[in-house]
């Protein structure tokens, strides 16, 4: 594993348990994990269910208010929320995922390709939940290189030897 | 005079401490690295990432905006 004697005085580990694959979810994880590295902390991401969708070679994540009353989102100078009916009509969930992408893009915040780049660049530790795979019916081909697939009892390996153990 | 500047101006949290952490390997061990960020957090954050990591915040200062940072590379 990676060793952090180069990187400081840090020689401490965490363990993230990634279960979203939204747009807006894919952030914390990555951002973390990223942030983490660069400080030296032994890093592994454990990517289940849905989380899945941010290690898919191609990503297409998406963003959606249904459901989430607490998202504004800001436009001409006032915070926009969008009622639960409107949210349901087709295409409002691809122009919120364009909006997102905008905002991003104009506010200097990486995009989740350049976050899942950093964090292999960063030695981020990478597994792949295999039952996961079985129940949605994915390849490990389907996934970016560089994955390692496991079990429960491989992120319970790692979890117990870890510092900070976190759940999004 | 820093060894290295790095420009993370227009980039948000964590682009400013992974640039620079990936810059500080370029500069040699005792040189030092000068960020200028404009994202406000970066200020909390460069404190908190020298601190962990064992390098040294020389310093801290802002000027119409833009926040400037030495960090001098130790580990």
């Amino acid at each position: 594993m990676t060793n952090n004697t180069d990187d400081g005085a840090n020689a401490k580990s965490m363990t993230i348990i990634v279960t979203k694959g939204s747009l807006d979810w894919a952030y914390p994880p990555l951002i973390l994990a990223t942030t983490a590295a660069a400080m030296g902390v032994d890093v592994t991401l454990f990517f289940t269910f849905y989380g899945l969708e941010i290690l898919k070679k191609k990503l297409d994540l998406q963003v959606t208010a249904l459901g989430n009353a607490a998202m504004k989102m800001p436009m001409m100078g006032m915070h926009m929320a969008m009622p639960n009916i409107v949210n349901m009509l087709p295409g409002v969930d691809a122009g919120a995922t364009t909006m997102m992408k905008n905002l991003i893009k104009s506010k200097g915040v990486a995009s989740i390709e350049d976050l899942r780049e950093a964090a292999i660049e960063s030695d981020v530790k990478i597994i792949a939940c295999q039952m996961t795979l079985d129940l949605f019916e994915y390849k490990a081909t389907d996934l970016i290189d560089g994955v390692e697939i496991g079990g429960a009892a491989t992120y319970m390996e790692r979890a117990l030897k870890s510092d900070i153990n976190l759940f999004i | 005079m820093a060894d290295k500047t790095l420009d993370a101006k227009g980039l948000n949290c964590p682009l400013p401490i992974l640039r620079a952490k990936k810059t500080l390997k370029e500069v040699p061990a005792g040189g030092t690295l000068e960020i200028l960020a404009t994202d406000p957090g970066s200020v909390a954050d460069f404190a908190a990432f020298c601190r962990t990591t064992g390098n040294e915040l020389v310093e801290s200062t802002s000027n119409a905006g833009v926040y400037r940072f030495v960090i001098k590379h130790v580990a």
